[in-house]
């Protein structure tokens, strides 16, 4: 399997999440496949010119996120199929949910104004839910 | 954790400069940029390293052992490198080669060999008729085929060409492979630096400005993008190292960005325009004027 990712030092993204986009996409893609060794931290450092403690904290990451588990000794290996689905899952919604903080602060909204935000938009979906079925109800005798 | 080298309380005063109580410890395995101006210390901290020049005070241990007591055991495992360091002109690299070789048992002709492709030298060769980045090449050539486990390296990259400066990196990214081996290496190439190191160092006019591990570094520092009126209390953010006023916009930057930053000055009633992370350059530039204004 491809070892050499592709990471630029110029790009706004820092350099460990450069890493993890790159695995990710590598096991969404199956070039990398459930089970399989990654290669180990300071390989990776080595053929990606890239310091030992950046790919440390992508691979801490990729870890928290369930893509890839650590076998203490043996190394680090692409996590089981079904562990991945739900990892990536999980790693979507944590980006899309730093987006959403990341968005807010330029706004100026403070903690309870986000909050607010999101249950507002939570009972939305969930009237629309529901008004959805009324109407339907409602639909039928008319 | 064993330490690849441990200073503390390291003075060593000279007629026109100082070093003053330098601690600093680089544990087995990492690479620690030294970063600084002309004149900052590094070159001067580095001979210290190699038992090149000894300390007024303080305690300078390197693979374990005490300088200068165990200097001569020590320097069988260091590779130094400087401008300073001369090869013999009138010798081809090949006669170098089996020069150093002679000495320290540890050579290995097959990676020796390896980098004189990388590098792209010629080793039969004089030495005189070598460019200064063939010149640079040849003498990191003559120290990395050694495998030493400690290499002390002053601004390894300077005056070379960009293409030579990326063969430089990726045979120092060959040493990454083996956790017993440690590299501390000056630049003014903030760029070199962020790339490799796991700890960075910021030394200005003979003193640590600030050392820590590179992702907490790049993780601490933020430039933020405000609009508000002027408060003074702006001035209390924590870890402001400096602020430019362009009312109703307010650049700041912090060396102690973290979730409550934000909160903080909206508290003082500016609105977030952009927060962005910043560079090993940047970083070092805000933190050395911020010292001269505090």
């Amino acid at each position: 399997m491809g070892h050499d990712l592709l990471l630029s030092p110029h790009s706004s993204t820092p350099m460990y999440v450069q890493i993890v986009e790159q695995v990710v996409a590598k096991v969404m893609a199956g070039e990398w496949k459930p089970g399989a060794p990654l290669p180990s931290i300071r390989e990776l450092a080595a053929d990606s010119r890239v310091s030992v403690i950046t790919v440390k904290r992508a691979y801490l990451e990729l870890e928290r996120a369930g893509v890839i588990v650590t076998r203490q000794g043996k190394g680090s290996f692409v996590a089981d199929a079904l562990d991945a689905t739900q990892a990536l899952a999980t790693q979507e919604f944590q980006g899309q949910l730093k987006g959403l903080l990341d968005a807010a602060s330029k706004l100026g909204l403070d903690r309870r104004q986000i909050v607010e935000r999101v249950e507002q938009a939570l009972s939305a979906q969930a009237d629309a839910a529901q008004s959805k079925n009324t109407n339907s109800d409602r639909r039928k005798p008319a | 954790m064993t330490l690849a080298l441990a200073l503390e309380g390291v003075r060593k005063q000279y007629e026109d400069f100082a070093l003053h109580d330098i601690d600093l410890v680089l544990p087995a395995g990492q690479v620690m940029g030294l970063v600084g101006v002309n004149g900052a210390g590094k070159s001067t901290l580095l001979r210290l390293l190699m038992g090149l020049i000894r300390a007024d005070g303080g305690k300078v241990e390197v693979l374990g052992q005490r300088l200068p007591q165990a200097q001569v055991a020590v320097k069988r495992d260091i590779g130094y490198a400087s401008d300073d360091m001369r090869l013999y002109r009138g010798q081809t690299l090949r006669w170098h080669m089996d020069f150093v070789r002679g000495i320290y048992p540890g050579w290995d002709e097959a990676y020796a060999q390896d980098l004189l492709k990388r590098f792209d030298l010629r080793p039969q060769q004089a030495l005189g008729g070598f460019s200064h980045g063939q010149r640079v090449k040849a003498l990191l050539l003559l120290i990395f085929a050694r495998h030493p486990r400690l290499l002390l390296l002053d601004e390894p990259t300077t005056g070379l060409d960009p293409v030579a400066r990326g063969e430089v990196l990726d045979a120092l990214a060959d040493v990454l492979r083996d956790e017993e081996r440690s590299i501390l290496f000056s630049s003014h190439n903030t760029a070199d630096i962020e790339q490799i190191a796991d700890a960075i160092t910021f030394l200005h006019a003979g003193r640590i400005v600030a050392s820590r591990d590179k992702e907490s570094f790049l993780d601490g520092w933020r430039r933020i993008l405000c609009r508000g009126a002027w408060t003074d209390a702006l001035r209390q953010l924590p870890g402001l190292a400096s602020v430019r006023d362009s009312a109703p916009l307010f650049e700041v930057k912090t060396g102690a960005f973290d979730a409550s930053t934000l909160p903080a000055l909206q508290a003082l009633g500016y609105a977030i325009e952009s927060v962005e992370p910043m560079s090993l350059e940047d970083i070092f530039v805000t933190t050395v004027r911020g010292g001269n204004n505090a």
